[in-house]
């Protein structure tokens, strides 16, 4: 069997160093960091590891219904296409900054990208 | 096989089980969600007993200290009594003041003697409960060696406890405390980092117990601490912290006033100074403590100026006016 993603990228060392550079990005954005106000940090820090652990392909129970739960309250505050854009952006800038080969950077946005229609309740 | 108690109910763990799996199975209502060791959901803490290191993984090192846990990623080897995350209540005990001093107009601070040893980090906070049940927190302003507890008790306007403390309390009673709790407190092993200690208010309390503890465990790295209030009554402690920047060359005090003049004071706020003083603050570690709105703004903008998320520590303060 070949190495999988998660551990290719360098398993949870891998998402210990791109989490506080992700989330830092997501909050530095002016189109999507109006959702974090007033939320608590601590539990917004863990839950983009646990998003960046699932992404780079790394050990998860996520269920499509899970992430419909988890995000209809952003969808009722008008969480959009544009919005998960931008996420997309963040977490694919982060990938770059930290020097992951392009070809693994696709293989995590593609994972990523297959969340979309549950995370935006289509 | 080990066995886990958690709400005086124990359980026996199933071969290769985690705590969080044996707790579903028994059909105890408790949180989770990633089950994989990530979302922090179901952190839990130990309360007898050691949760093995790998349950460990991503915690904020000083809740590490206190043996919290993820039950979604313990096995645990041995025998284990749990709580859960921010429900901990460890037991109360008896304390008897021993010293009430005004540090200025507005603030008192109170020496305790409890009864039995506490064990405590300065920065951690401890309740006070008085007999009718009114119940508050204060953080911890002493050194573990000191021998007493010392609290700083800022009057606050309709406050019953704070007034009562001020007013009423009297030397040679006794109160009843529980603690300690919180994870903003000084652990060693990075004695060349830089530090950023900002408080307003009485929020000074526990930053004058993590900046003492520091030195005493042989910080070499700078010391920042700004200390602000909007009221000259509430900046105290002034001649203790400039004769602590004497003595020690790492450390820098700026007091900050915002808004007014005084001799020797800065006028603006402290966290507004500390950050305009320091824009990176990458490397550095951070403890805030103070007005609630003060600590969330400069938690999120002192981990946007570059500080580690593990390395900022801050404990807002819970202001009740009735």
């Amino acid at each position: 069997m070949s190495q999988s993603l998660y551990d290719r990228i360098g398993g949870d060392a891998a998402v210990n160093a791109a989490v506080d550079l992700f989330y830092r990005k997501v909050l530095a954005d002016d189109r999507i960091n109006h959702f974090f106000d007033g939320i608590d940090m601590a539990k917004q820090h863990a839950k983009q590891k646990a998003f960046l652990t699932m992404a780079l392909g790394g050990p998860n129970n996520y269920t499509g219904e899970d992430m419909r739960k988890g995000h209809a309250h952003l969808v009722a505050r008008g969480l959009n296409d544009s919005h998960f854009d931008a996420v997309m952006e963040n977490l694919g800038a982060t990938l770059t900054e930290l020097g992951v080969p392009g070809d693994l950077i696709a293989e995590a946005a593609a994972i990523a990208e297959s969340t979309r229609n549950d995370v935006l309740g289509k | 096989m080990s066995k886990i108690t958690f709400n005086e109910k124990t359980y026996d763990l199933n071969e290769n089980e985690t705590v969080l799996e044996c707790l579903l199975r028994h059909g105890v209502d408790t949180p989770y969600s990633c089950q994989s060791g990530s979302c922090q959901s179901c952190m839990m803490r130990a309360t007898e007993g050691t949760p093995p290191i790998e349950a460990q993984a991503g915690i904020k090192p000083t809740l590490q200290q206190q043996n919290y846990f993820l039950a979604c990623i313990c096995k645990p080897s041995s025998d284990l009594s749990l709580c859960a995350a921010g429900n901990e209540a460890l037991p109360k005990q008896q304390a008897t003041v021993i010293d009430k001093t005004p540090l200025s107009a507005k603030i008192m601070r109170l020496r305790l003697a409890p009864e039995q040893s506490l064990s405590f980090q300065p920065g951690q906070f401890i309740n006070l409960h008085r007999d009718d049940g009114l119940t508050r927190s204060y953080s911890i302003a002493s050194l573990t060696t000191e021998g007493f507890l010392e609290l700083h008790i800022e009057l606050i306007e309709n406050g019953r406890m704070s007034s009562w403390i001020h007013n009423e309390l009297e030397v040679g009673s006794s109160i009843t405390i529980e603690g300690a709790h919180g994870d903003s407190f000084y652990l060693g092993g990075r004695p060349e980092q830089p530090l950023l200690l900002i408080g307003t208010g009485s929020g000074l309390s526990p930053l004058w117990g993590i900046a003492r503890a520091a030195l005493q465990q042989g910080h070499s790295g700078e010391i920042h601490i700004y200390h602000g209030s909007r009221e000259p009554q509430k900046l105290y402690l002034m001649e203790e912290l400039r004769q602590l920047a004497t003595k020690h060359g790492n450390v820098r005090y700026t007091p900050c006033l915002s808004s007014g003049e005084m001799k020797g004071v800065h006028v603006g706020r402290a966290a507004d100074t500390a950050l305009s003083e320091h824009p990176s603050l990458s490397g550095w570690r951070v403890f805030l403590c103070g007005h609630p709105q003060m600590v969330n703004d400069t938690k999120r903008k002192a981990f946007l100026a570059g500080a580690n998320f593990q390395d900022i520590l801050a404990d807002p303060f819970t202001i009740n006016t009735n």
